[in-house]
C-alpha cells in the first residue's frame, strides 16, 4: 500500500463520481466518463504542487468511523447546548492547541475534521504551523479537547499521511 | 403521491430519519438566534449540515432505492459535497469576524491610522 | 398499512420553514455582516433540505438534482461573501 499514485486515485474518484451523478453503467457513459477523467486529471496535475502520498488505508477507515461517531454524539451534545440555559450558552471561547502534524493534506483533512464536527471551529494556523487556534462552543475542559484533537485526529492522520 | 406501496419498516425509517434530521435542523437554526455572539452562532448550522442533512439523504436514498427496485444513492454525492465545501464556509466566516472584530478594535485604539480612504 | 411517511413529511417540511424562519430573522437583525453571510448559508442548507424532501413526497429524481445545484451554487455564493468580508476583493490578482 506503500506510496499510491495519487493520480490514479484522483482520476478513480472521478470516474465514480461521473457514473454516480449519471446513475448508469451504459457503456456510452462509461467511455465518456473515462475520456473525460483522464483528461481532467491530466490537465490540473499542474495545478497541484505537491502530491498527497496516502498510506494505511485501514487507518484512514478507522478514522472515519471515529469521525462519523464523534459527528453524532456531539450533534446531541450542541442541540443540548442550544436548547440548555443561557449559562451553558455563553460558555464559548477560542483555545490553542500545540501541533505536531505538518503535512498540508493531513492539516486540510483535519481542519475538515474539526470544523464538520458540531461544537469546535477550525480558527486559524500559526504562520510556523505549530500552534492551532480553534474556537469551541464548550469550554469547559482545555484539557480534554486538547487530548480529543491530539489523539482521536491528529495522531491516525501523521500515520496516514507522514 | 408515489408513497404509497413501501413496506412498513421502511415507512417508519424513514419517517423517524426525517423527523430527527428535520429537528435537528431545527434546532441548529434555532441556534442561529439563541447563541450570544458570532462565534458561537457558527456551531448552530453545523448541526443540519451533518447529521440533519445526512439524515434527510438517508431517507431519500431509502424511499427512492425501494420505489425504484433498486439501489440508487446519488444522494450520496450532495454528502460529500456539503462536508467538503460546508467546513470552508465556516472557517472563511469565523476567520472574516476574527479580522473584522481586530480592525474594529484597531480602528478605536487609535482612530487617527484610518487611512484606508 | 400505516402510513406514517405523509405525516413525518408534512412534520419535516414545516419544521423547516421554522429554521428558515429563524434565519432569515437572523439575516434582517444580524448586527454584523457575517452573521447575515452565516444566515444566508443556513437558509440555503435548509432549502436543499426542502427540495430533498419535496422529493421523497412526489417520487421524483428532478428534485436530487436541484438539490444539488443549490448545495453547488450555495457554497460558492457564502463563499464569495465570505471572501470578499475577509478581504474586500473576491478574487484575488
Amino acid at each position: 500500500m506503500k506510496g499510491w499514485p495519487s493520480l490514479t486515485l484522483f482520476t478513480a474518484s472521478l470516474y465514480g463520481f461521473w457514473l454516480l451523478l449519471n446513475d448508469t453503467f451504459a457503456p456510452g457513459q462509461m467511455v465518456l466518463g473515462l475520456v473525460l477523467t483522464i483528461a481532467v486529471a491530466l490537465g490540473t496535475a499542474a495545478m497541484r504542487p505537491l502530491r498527497a502520498r496516502p498510506h494505511h488505508l485501514f487507518a484512514a477507515i478507522r478514522l472515519l468511523f471515529v469521525v462519523v461517531g464523534d459527528i453524532i454524539r456531539s450533534n446531541f451534545a450542541v442541540a443540548g447546548i442550544i436548547l440548555g440555559s443561557v449559562k451553558r450558552r455563553s460558555n464559548s471561547g477560542f483555545m490553542k492547541i500545540p501541533m505536531d502534524l505538518r503535512d498540508p493534506y493531513g492539516l486540510a483533512v483535519l481542519a475538515c475534521i474539526i470544523t464538520a464536527v458540531p461544537g469546535t471551529v477550525w480558527a486559524g494556523l500559526s504562520a510556523d504551523g505549530r500552534a492551532l487556534t480553534i474556537h469551541v462552543l464548550d469550554l469547559q475542559d482545555e484539557e480534554a479537547w486538547v487530548r480529543t484533537i491530539k489523539y482521536r485526529y491528529e495522531r491516525p492522520l501523521m500515520e496516514i499521511f507522514e | 403521491m408515489s408513497v404509497e406501496n413501501i413496506p412498513a419498516w421502511a415507512d417508519l425509517l424513514a419517517s423517524s430519519l426525517l423527523v430527527l434530521g428535520s429537528v435537528l435542523a431545527l434546532i441548529g437554526s434555532a441556534g442561529l438566534l439563541r447563541l450570544p455572539d458570532l462565534f458561537s452562532r457558527i456551531h448552530g448550522p453545523t448541526l443540519g449540515n451533518t447529521l440533519g442533512l445526512g439524515c434527510v439523504l438517508l431517507a431519500s436514498i431509502l424511499i427512492a432505492s425501494i420505489s425504484a427496485g433498486r439501489l440508487v444513492f446519488q444522494e450520496i454525492l450532495i454528502t460529500l459535497f456539503v462536508v467538503a465545501t460546508s467546513p470552508l464556509t465556516a472557517m472563511l466566516i469565523i476567520r472574516a469576524g476574527m479580522y473584522r472584530e481586530r480592525v474594529d478594535r484597531g480602528k478605536k485604539a487609535t482612530p487617527q491610522q484610518d487611512t484606508m480612504h | 398499512m400505516t402510513a406514517l411517511l405523509p405525516w413525518a413529511i408534512s412534520f419535516a417540511l414545516i419544521a423547516f420553514a421554522f429554521a428558515m424562519i429563524c434565519a432569515a430573522i437572523r439575516l434582517l437583525r444580524g448586527p454584523a455582516a457575517e452573521d447575515r453571510v452565516l444566515a444566508l448559508d443556513t437558509l440555503y442548507v435548509n432549502s436543499m433540505m426542502t427540495v430533498l424532501t419535496l422529493g421523497i413526497q412526489y417520487g421524483a429524481r428532478l428534485y436530487f438534482d436541484i438539490a444539488l445545484l443549490i448545495a453547488l451554487f450555495g457554497f460558492v455564493g457564502s463563499a464569495a461573501m465570505a471572501k470578499f468580508l475577509l478581504r474586500g476583493e473576491v478574487i484575488e490578482p
